[in-house]
């Protein structure tokens, strides 16, 4: 729009007699931008849409199929399945280190010795390799030979099975993901915990508010936009977690872990099925947007609440 | 000039070889000339392993011999497959010369045409030594190597058998005999294990993919055939279920706790630490388990044959095997790669560090070869007698993986209690459409 109107506005100062029309000279700056654009953003997706339309495999000629690879998705048991078990595994690993995060921030917001030195250690599991800590992992679920069981035994508990079990394979996944990632939530948090005015908790004191209700009433509304900030972050990631998973279980046992991603990765590049794995990928792109989308809904719904709430 | 003087020195040999010709009556022009490709340099994708080391550590000597440069990579297996098969699909793969895995590969790799035919090579024989001669493999490594046609699209490299480790010392101490059929088996394992001691009669895989393997061995002890006359696959049928029902009885009753995430790497894990009395894997896990640096059980291990089951008694094989890429432009040189590779020389190499057993009866038989075996005997003997009773333990289809992963994750699920005859007949409602799409297309 802002183009049509600059260039009708350029062109009426250019109607002076002797000066004809030129094209806007700066076309040409935006030409790298756009082939960039075109180039890495929209053909990949083109393409991906285009792949998904054929029967595509590796070494087989290609034929068109129209939505075909779609028709297969909801008779495909494992890719119900898969759905399922991203759905859960990202539920589980958006609310627990959201949980946890929060915790941790307020521990950190107070002041105590050697605070910055310990906010430094909390956070080393964010900048650690994803994959070389999932190896460290498989070690220690070993059911026989790792140390989480040891751990468990001298507290009195029976051995798990961990990763090894179909049934507890998820949350002991999701014990890394949250593991690695509270740290990250912790420093989103702390940050707005620090941008929290102090005249708010004043008053609470002098009305005789008691911890819990100061958090549930100021704190928590105060840094809920901070938090839906985390909780988006950690939602595409989670969505997306594939490394972790991988590197554990491989989806399994079973396939009672495979995500989506996973599912998509074994359709591509072990069954080179390139069609019906570009219709994964298209479907799980669209569940990512809708997820995304559900939740700045949400947020925009808390943050007019939180106004009403504050006005009142 | 170094060209004319190479000439000039073969026309000398030539001469002197034709006057040979006429003393004693042999085609000396038959002389495989390996310094033709001199100068050429041939690019080779491995899959990480004995076989690949086994080909990198002495390579200076084919070098030597013929003048050719190696560059060569290993890669480990799982992601080797994965760029070899994209590269190929790409028509311009960036090598000459690929190591394959043939129970999950072949048919793919033919039906796309993407490895050249080397029959001719093989009746060349200014390009192939008089001692290859396709009648040396073995039937299952013919079996793997040929096309519908007949044609030779790789030479076999290296076969792997699976047998039955055992654990001497905890069957000496339980009294337990080495089992002979796989009821003796069951039973002995129930004897041998000690929950309290956290000692297991039996460890084998039960990973999703990987327990494919050794589940199809019961599989063909129980009298099944993968594929009907069509194609049809069969295997959820009676004996598929005979076979889950033994496998499903030993991974959940007697094996370690875990069982069903095992791979070859955490059964080997559990059998090296004194752990599981027995384990059936493939052939090659010799050296580690005698290992002293990595095993507590170094010469106590007994190698034996897969017991038998009601209807036969098999040893499920897979094997690896070298080809050239079709779309290489050095097909000659990299023949002879192949065929030094497959050498008896680099052969014996590999079967006496236990790094794999050639498919080659003259290198396998060999006295001299057995000679310098540095396992122990027994596994030798479990090799010879392995190869007697050798079957293909994978259907030969494209969708391997596909097969794998569905009825694999079909029979893991057993091991949390799920009925054999239910999932198995589920797995392949799912499979057999994959099935009729990758082969009719």
């Amino acid at each position: 729009m802002s183009v049509v109107t600059q260039a009708s506005a350029a062109s009426a100062r250019d109607a002076a007699p002797e000066r004809e029309w030129r094209p806007p000279s700066y076309w040409p700056f935006v030409i790298p931008a756009l082939v960039v654009v075109l180039a890495v953003i929209i053909f990949p997706w083109v393409f991906t849409i285009w792949m998904s339309l054929n029967e595509w495999k590796v070494g087989s000629p290609i034929t068109f199929v129209g939505l075909a690879n779609y028709l297969r998705l909801p008779a495909d048991p494992r890719f119900v399945e898969a759905v399922e078990h991203t759905l859960l595994y990202t539920a589980l690993s958006v609310l627990l280190p959201l949980v946890f995060g929060t915790l941790a921030a307020i521990v950190f917001h107070q002041k105590f010795a050697a605070r910055g030195f310990l906010r430094g250690i909390f956070i080393m599991p964010m900048m650690a390799t994803p994959v070389a800590i999932a190896l460290v992992w498989t070690m220690m679920f070993h059911p026989q030979l790792g140390v989480l069981n040891y751990l468990l035994s001298l507290v009195g508990l029976p051995p798990q099975l961990w990763v090894f079990n179909p049934t507890t394979v998820i949350p002991s996944l999701v014990l890394v993901e949250t593991w690695q990632w509270t740290p990250l939530v912790m420093l989103i948090v702390l940050g707005g915990l620090a941008a929290i005015p102090t005249e708010p908790y004043e008053s609470a004191q002098i009305d005789g508010a008691n911890f819990w209700q100061v958090f549930r009433f100021i704190t928590l509304p105060l840094i809920m936009p901070f938090l839906f900030i985390a909780g988006m972050i950690r939602m595409i990631d989670a969505v997306k977690s594939f490394d972790i998973i991988f590197a554990i279980t491989q989806g399994g046992p079973g396939s009672a872990s495979e995500t989506i991603n996973v599912y998509l990765y074994s359709v591509a590049f072990v069954y080179y099925d390139l069609g019906y794995g570009s219709a994964i990928a298209v479907v799980f792109f669209l569940l990512i947007i809708a997820l995304a989308a559900l939740l700045l809904y949400l947020r925009k719904r808390m943050l007019w609440t939180t106004e009403l709430g504050a006005g009142a | 000039m170094s060209h004319h003087l190479i000439s000039r020195r073969q026309m000398l040999a030539g001469t002197a070889a034709a006057g040979a010709v006429g003393l004693t009556g042999f085609p000396a022009y038959a002389e495989v000339n390996w310094k033709k490709y001199a100068g050429t340099t041939l690019e080779v994708i491995l899959a990480k392993g004995p076989r690949g080391d086994n080909l990198q550590k002495y390579i200076k000597e084919f070098t030597e011999l013929t003048g050719i440069q190696v560059e060569s990579e290993q890669i480990p297996e799982q992601q080797q497959r994965q760029k070899a098969v994209i590269e190929l699909a790409s028509g311009k793969p960036s090598f000459d010369v690929i190591h394959l895995s043939y129970h999950v590969q072949k048919r793919q790799f033919e039906k796309a045409g993407w490895l050249a035919d080397i029959s001719g090579y093989m009746k060349d024989p200014t390009l192939t030594a008089p001692d290859l001669v396709e009648s040396d493999f073995s039937a299952a490594g013919l079996e793997y190597a040929k096309n519908d046609k007949g044609q030779m699209l790789s030479l076999p490299w290296s076969v792997d058998y699976f047998i039955l480790y055992y654990n001497k010392e905890l069957f000496q101490k339980k009294g337990v005999a080495v089992p002979k059929t796989l009821d003796e088996m069951v039973t002995a394992a129930e004897k041998l294990t000690d929950t309290k001691a956290g000692i297991y009669g039996f460890v084998g895989r039960g990973l999703r993919n990987a327990n494919m393997t050794l589940w199809t061995n019961f599989y063909l002890d129980y009298g099944g055939e993968f594929l009907d006359d069509k194609g049809n696959i069969l295997t959820d049928g009676p004996e598929a279920i005979a076979a889950t029902k033994l496998y499903q009885a030993l991974l959940t009753k007697v094996a370690p706790p875990g069982v069903a995430g095992f791979n070859w790497m955490e059964s080997m894990a559990s059998f090296t630490q004194g752990r599981s009395a027995m384990w059936i894997d493939g052939v090659g896990w010799a050296p580690p388990l005698e290992d002293p640096a990595a095993s507590r059980v170094v010469g106590k291990v007994g190698y034996t044959v897969v017991p038998a089951g009601p209807k036969g008694q098999y040893s499920a094989t897979y094997g690896d095997g070298i080809g050239i890429a079709a779309a290489s432009k050095n097909k000659e040189a990299a023949y002879l790669l192949c065929q030094w590779v497959v050498s008896k020389k680099q052969g014996a190499r590999l079967l006496q560090a236990g790094g794999g057993v050639p498919f080659r009866n003259s290198i396998l038989n060999d006295p001299e070869v057995q000679q310098g075996v540095k396992m122990p005997k027994e596994w030798l003997q479990s090799v010879i007698d392995s190869a007697k009773i050798s079957k293909l333990g994978l259907p030969v289809v494209i969708p391997v993986a596909e097969f794998r992963d569905i009825v694999g994750a079909a029979i893991t699920s057993t091991l949390s209690g799920a009925d054999p005859a239910t999932e198995l007949k589920k797995a392949h409602e799912q499979f057999r459409p994959i099935l009729e799409r990758s082969e009719k297309a």
